[in-house]
């Protein structure tokens, strides 16, 4: 692979990189249920933009975008059933404070 | 015909929920004939698994394919929804819950036979999610803070698992331009020692160690286990996390990665944690669910001790003893069910003497647990005995001599259990106590009968069925 | 290759994550989520991958938006006080977040990356329609029994509550 294409790479990957560290550090962080599923979805944009890369890089652009698809389609449920779970959370708590979760024992 | 395993279930969930009336009750019951039909076509008309060039294999591009593996998890699969099926139908009382169980175990058993028959990394990630988020439901149905809180946590930790699947998989894709295992495979073969391949095959046996509850990412496991209903706890034990977590491991070590000694080493070191750590929480356990989730963990990392052991027998010995240990550990959850429904807890400190009361669960019960302390001739020994031996030959003794001796944990931590509830004196407070419902003891009847009968007839089967598993996977 | 409107979404892109993840209210945080997601959907049809792209615009800058600031709204009421002492404990520990950026950017940009993989062949098809619709039915399939799972879990997890 051409030099030219494999630093168009690192430079998408170093940006990828640091959008999820950040969400990561999000997710490790916070007491707060709904903006650890926030960090969760910063992950998962810095990995749908990493495939859609690959897929670029390679030429496949039209396996990436399925790809992508899918897996936006299964993050929107995944998101939906999370939040279904916080709410539940929410209503026996009162509160979306993590701290409040008595069973964090291994 | 391959492609009604997946197609069948979806159909059925479809049309139960047309609005036409009175079908949706059914769903219970199609969904037991269902997973009755799926054992009878695996154990008795193989054939018609075998190819995929009938109407509808022409129809839909799904690229399914069975070997004997793919056959003993489908076989695994069914006998572990009847038990959950049965059991649920026991222990739900709303009747709205009962049908939406019965819907969602429908949508995990789609996504749980995609997950065996599929040949593509990609579509394993989809299948993997299928079976998750029905499992997610299935735990915080219920909706008591317990199991919201379990599901929780296994919704965060279960995608941290898939966004380093992913990861991998865009690096896969990178260097192969595809996701099916046979061009994946030949492009780690032909990459070689790359960074790259390294990363990428480091994220995806990660993410499969956290999905099967492996130590040390095994944080999830625990809550939910403990914290789901119990015919949920003994699917999510039995059979998803097995399929999710363990199934597509043996599948990625043996169909895409094939043999390589540090992807070896890491198994098996992954694997002895496992064993180690898993019983010893077990010992310290009060409540019941909580310490057959830690001994989950520890059954499985026989699994992958012989998985990592690599030769023939090891493989063999494992693909044995995952397919065992879905029998018995179902088989203790559905015990454990038993007496959350009749006792109303899972807390061991408050029981003793229920034998006498519930004479069905005290026998299955010390069938299952015998099995999983590997006593002969029961299902479990011959299976451990297998990655021992596996793990003896390929002179691993250290492992060797370490797995015997969790096996001796094992039974420690599975007779206090077995003194502290169903030994002893009854206490007043229990003297009413009945023994469960038929739809608790039919489902544990049958898996002690499996449980035993495997045992006994594991001689006949042993140059027949057993070996030629790993043989298939060559 | 790499232009200059590259460099700029990509800073877009992490200044985004930056301020979804550092700012204290909730409400803000999942609005800077579905600003990181629309650059993204721009990077996306940069790099020519237009149908993906309007997913993401539609579905995550949209609709997961929606869902969360309804959530955010139906969980969460905050006082003038409250914003005071969680604003101090953000700074109390997320000051951090940018040192780690920095740090990490550093190292990775110092690193000489070579791609040393042969490329892939060509792929036999290439329009996503068709991978899509007629090669990858499996994912299809994937997907309705996941879509369906969501209908029961927004049965089984929003329906009312009757003991409150």
């Amino acid at each position: 692979m051409s030099s030219e294409l494999a630093q168009f790479f690192w430079v998408f990957s170093i940006a990828i990189a640091l959008v999820m560290i950040a969400g990561f550090y999000c997710l490790l962080l916070t007491y707060n249920l709904i903006r650890a599923l926030i960090g969760l979805e910063l992950l998962t944009k810095g990995m749908t933009l990493f495939i859609i890369l690959a897929g670029y890089v390679t030429g496949h652009t039209g396996l990436a975008q399925a790809m992508a698809i899918t897996l936006i389609v299964i993050e929107v449920v995944l998101m939906v059933v999370a939040v279904g779970v916080v709410l539940g959370i929410f209503r026996h708590n009162r509160s979306i404070d993590a701290r409040l979760i008595r069973n964090i024992k291994g | 015909m391959l492609s009604l395993l997946l197609l069948l279930p979806l159909l059925i969930v479809m049309i139960l929920n047309l609005p036409l009336g009175r079908f949706r009750s059914l769903g219970f019951w199609v969904a037991l004939v269902l997973s009755l039909v799926q054992a009878y076509t695996v154990l008795f008309a193989p054939a018609a698994l075998s190819g995929n060039h009938d109407v509808l294999g022409r129809l839909f591009s799904l690229g399914l394919a069975t070997d004997n593996l793919s056959r003993v998890l489908l076989l695994s699969i069914s006998i572990v929804t009847f038990a959950s099926l049965l059991v649920g139908r026991q222990t739900i009382r709303e009747e709205k819950q009962r049908i939406n169980f019965a819907n969602l175990v429908l949508i995990a058993m789609t996504g749980m036979n995609g997950t065996v028959l599929l040949t593509d990394l990609f579509s394993l990630y989809v299948f993997l999610e299928v079976s998750a988020v029905a499992s997610f439901i299935l735990i915080a149905m219920k909706r008591d803070l317990n199991a919201l809180e379990g599901a929780f946590k296994y919704i965060v930790l279960s995608a941290v698992a898939t966004i380093l699947m992913l990861s991998s998989l865009a690096v896969l894709l990178l260097i192969s331009g595809s996701t099916s295992f046979a061009a994946v495979g030949s492009a780690i073969k032909a990459e070689g020692r790359s960074p790259l391949v390294v990363f990428a095959v480091a994220m995806f046996l990660c993410g499969l160690f956290i999905k099967g509850g492996l130590v040390p990412f095994h944080g999830w496991l625990p809550g939910a286990y403990s914290a789901a209903p119990p015919a949920v706890s003994i699917l999510l034990a039995g059979i998803i996390t097995k399929v999710s977590g363990i199934y597509a491991l043996i599948r990625l070590a043996t169909s895409v990665l094939g043999p390589s000694n540090s992807i070896n080493a890491l198994l098996m070191i992954v694997g002895t944690i496992s064993i180690l750590v898993g019983a010893l929480a077990a010992l310290g356990q009060t409540d019941l669910k909580r310490m057959l989730a830690y001994s989950s963990i520890s059954q499985v990392g026989y699994i992958i001790l012989g998985l990592g052991c690599g030769t023939d027998l090891g493989i063999a010995g494992a693909i044995f003893h995952l397919f065992n240990h879905s029998i018995f550990k179902s088989l203790l959850f559905v015990n454990s069910a038993a007496i959350e429904e009749q006792l109303g807890t899972t807390d061991m400190s408050q029981m003793g003497g229920l034998g006498s009361r519930m004479p069905v669960t005290n026998v299955t019960s010390l069938i299952a647990f015998l099995s999983t302390a590997g006593l002969p001739p029961l299902s479990g020994f011959w299976s451990k005995l297998m990655i021992v031996v596996a793990l003896w030959q390929s002179s691993h003794g250290g492992y060797a001599v370490l797995a015997v001796l969790a096996s001796v944990l094992t039974l420690a931590y599975l007779l206090t259990m077995q003194r502290r509830v169903f030994f002893g004196i009854l206490t007043d407070r229990w003297a009413n106590v009945q023994e469960a419902g038929f739809g608790i003891t039919l489902p544990a009847t049958v898996l002690a009968l499996i449980t035993v009968g495997v045992g006994v007839a594991f001689p006949l089967m042993f140059n027949s069925f057993l070996l030629p598993v790993a043989s298939f996977l060559k | 290759m790499i232009t200059t409107t590259h460099w700029v979404l990509l800073g877009a892109l992490v200044a985004g994550a930056v301020w979804t993840v550092l700012t204290a209210r909730l409400l803000r945080s999942a609005v800077g989520l579905a600003i990181t997601s629309a650059i993204l959907a721009i990077l996306m049809f940069q790099l020519a991958s237009p149908l993906a792209a309007v997913f993401e615009l539609s579905v995550c800058a949209g609709l997961i938006s929606a869902i969360f600031v309804s959530t955010i709204s139906m969980t969460h009421r905050v006082t003038a006080e409250d914003l005071a002492i969680r604003l101090k404990e953000r700074l109390h520990w997320f000051w951090l977040l940018p040192l780690i950026l920095l740090a990490a950017g550093a190292a990775l940009i110092s690193v000489h990356f070579v791609l040393d993989i042969r490329p892939p062949a060509p792929p036999a098809e290439n329009d996503v329609r068709i991978v899509l619709w007629k090669i990858r039915h499996l994912d299809l399939l994937g997907q309705i029994a996941i879509l369906l799972a969501g209908a029961f879990g927004v049965v089984a997890l929003f329906k009312e509550w009757k003991d409150e």
